[in-house]
């Protein structure tokens, strides 16, 4: 996907050097730091951004933590971060606008009697502790666990909302969404993640703590396979003129087709 | 005269440059390969890297240890020559000795087919009916597996396999066979106690070769292997390869990980270098 993204974007640069700078130049640029899961929706807004402002956008992938501290010392303008701010980031003097809620489904094999999991459950069997389907309620067959590869947002997502990090015991390791849906949809005893705006019929996403993933439960927090993706920014501190007008149309209902095309649900 | 010498000057200098491109571009990858790769190396310290034992490479203390991509390479390269060079030999004797014109032209095109289909194509059939199919048959929760590797990697070597031996079995002089005739020997006698012996170093450069695609190989590999980076205990098991490791986290690595992908990549040249050098061994012997 995210090759796919990075070909887009290199032919809508190539355009536009072709069709002669059609937009209106602007002085001024927006830096944001943060996030590596952010890295497709935030690219695709930045990148509409700048073709209808001419204000130039530049994102530096280095992580939540590092994009907080980035803001905090005003080496970028606005932070992202894939997780709530902390309390005590907040009385460092940060606000925290939440931009999109990424929400991760829980698949299985439409075979599967299972249909719902706790989140608790669902971490005691990516990390090994729960190794068979009858244990919850299932077949007697051993859980097979389809994951993403290491460096993967979706990986990232959902082992820091189960709070498995390093520790999950995967048996494949895919390289895209679309393998762990085939391949979960091929073997009866398999169970991955994938975002849930790329589900498909092909699997059942199960219901966690009871609650279906639907762009409603999310964004109203009732299905907790999610994360928010927030934008950082100074309480103090006023944003300058570029930043100022990239925050108001990333957070405006018309950068919302954008954020949904990236996969994620729009909070504003 | 002096016109012509001056075209051929001309031509001449042409096909050189053709040809530098060539050695061109095997020098800028082996250069880019050893300067991207070394820093790694010599960070993780070159023990660590190739003897460690586990690999996690986004992990808070990050491990960087090869030895479960180098192992799984050579058995998953192994297996797959266990395989694929029997049914290949015996492929090339029966096409090359045997067969009728006609069946041996069919099985040809068939062959020359097979090794023209894309990787992927393999890794997904492979994908879809073999990964199944292992995991019904031996009963194992899972089918991805370095049995499902082999397997794959044994039917895409096969090609190599039987069309380098059948030019070598078919480069047997004639007076050596009609000589162990004429004494007596049956056909089949004949074809493996005389024209396999003259060929033999032309089956082991095919088997080089066999040995050459199938290390090589990513993209098939990684759609059955499951690609956890797992010390090859099992057949049954979830592996990953050299190939695989390098291309399976290189789109979202930074830093340290992707100076050790870059390392991966040339402990993996490196291996090549050495079956190429084995390839030109055998092929240099055959000549003589």
């Amino acid at each position: 996907m995210k090759k796919i993204f990075a070909l887009m974007m290199t032919a809508v640069l190539a355009l536009s050097v072709l069709t002669g700078c059609g937009s209106k130049e602007e002085a001024g640029s927006v830096t944001t730091d943060g996030s590596t899961s952010m890295e497709k929706v935030i690219g695709a807004l930045g990148e509409s951004f700048q073709n209808e402002t001419g204000i130039s956008f530049t994102y530096n992938p280095t992580g939540s933590g590092s994009g907080i501290k980035a803001v905090q010392e005003g080496r970028c303008d606005i932070g992202l971060s894939s997780r709530d701010l902390k309390a005590e980031e907040k009385e460092t003097g940060l606000g925290a606008t939440v931009l999109a809620y990424d929400g991760i489904a829980i698949i299985v094999n439409p075979e599967n009697p299972v249909s719902d999991l706790s989140l608790e459950t669902i971490a005691k069997i990516y990390t090994g502790e729960i190794v068979n389907w009858s244990d919850v309620g299932g077949n007697d067959s051993e859980i097979v666990l389809i994951g993403r590869e290491a460096g993967s947002g979706t990986r990232d997502g959902f082992e820091s909302i189960t709070d498995t990090e390093d520790i999950c015991q995967y048996r494949q390791e895919l390289t895209s969404t679309g393998d762990v849906i085939t391949t979960v949809s091929q073997n009866p005893a398999a169970i991955g993640y994938a975002s849930v705006a790329s589900v498909k019929d092909s699997v059942k996403a199960l219901t966690v703590d009871g609650v279906a993933a639907t762009e409603e439960t999310i964004k109203d927090g009732s299905y907790v396979v999610q994360r928010p993706f927030v934008l950082v920014t100074k309480t103090d501190g006023e944003l300058s003129d570029a930043a100022f007008k990239f925050f108001t149309y990333i957070t405006s209902a018309d950068a919302n087709e954008i954020i949904s095309a990236a996969g994620v649900v729009p909070a504003n | 005269m002096r016109k012509n010498q001056f075209i051929e000057k001309v031509i001449h200098g042409i096909f050189l440059l053709l040809g530098l491109i060539t050695v061109g571009c095997v020098l800028l990858i082996t250069v880019y390969l050893v300067i991207s790769g070394i820093p790694a190396i010599r960070e993780i310290g070159l023990i660590d890297f190739l003897f460690g034992k586990e690999w996690a490479s986004t992990a808070e203390e990050p491990k960087y240890g090869i030895l479960p991509f180098i192992l799984t390479s050579i058995y998953g390269t192994a297996g797959a020559i266990v395989i694929g060079v029997p049914i290949g030999f015996m492929t090339a004797v029966y096409l090359s000795k045997l067969a009728s014109p006609k069946v041996k032209s069919t099985m040809q095109s068939a062959v020359s087919l097979l090794a023209g289909i894309p990787s992927v194509v393999y890794g997904l059939v492979g994908m879809l009916i073999l990964v199944p199919g292992i995991r019904k048959l031996f009963s194992v929760p899972d089918g991805a597996s370095l049995l499902a590797a082999i397997i794959v990697l044994a039917i895409m070597i096969l090609p190599s396999i039987i069309k380098m031996s059948i030019t070598a079995l078919d480069a047997v002089p004639k007076e050596y066979e009609d000589a162990s005739l004429a004494l007596g020997a049956t056909p089949v006698e004949t074809y493996f106690r005389v024209s396999v012996p003259a060929a033999k170093s032309g089956i082991a450069a095919a088997v080089v070769l066999g040995v050459g695609r199938a290390i090589g190989e990513a993209m098939a590999v990684m759609m059955v292997a499951g690609n956890a980076a797992n010390m090859p205990n099992s057949i049954f098991q979830s592996v990953r390869f050299l190939t695989t490791a390098v291309s399976s986290e290189i789109s979202y690595s930074g830093g340290l990980q992707r100076q050790a992908l870059f390392s991966i990549a040339l402990v993996l040249f490196l291996f090549i270098m050495l079956i190429n050098a084995a390839l030109n061994f055998f092929l240099k012997r055959e000549k003589e």
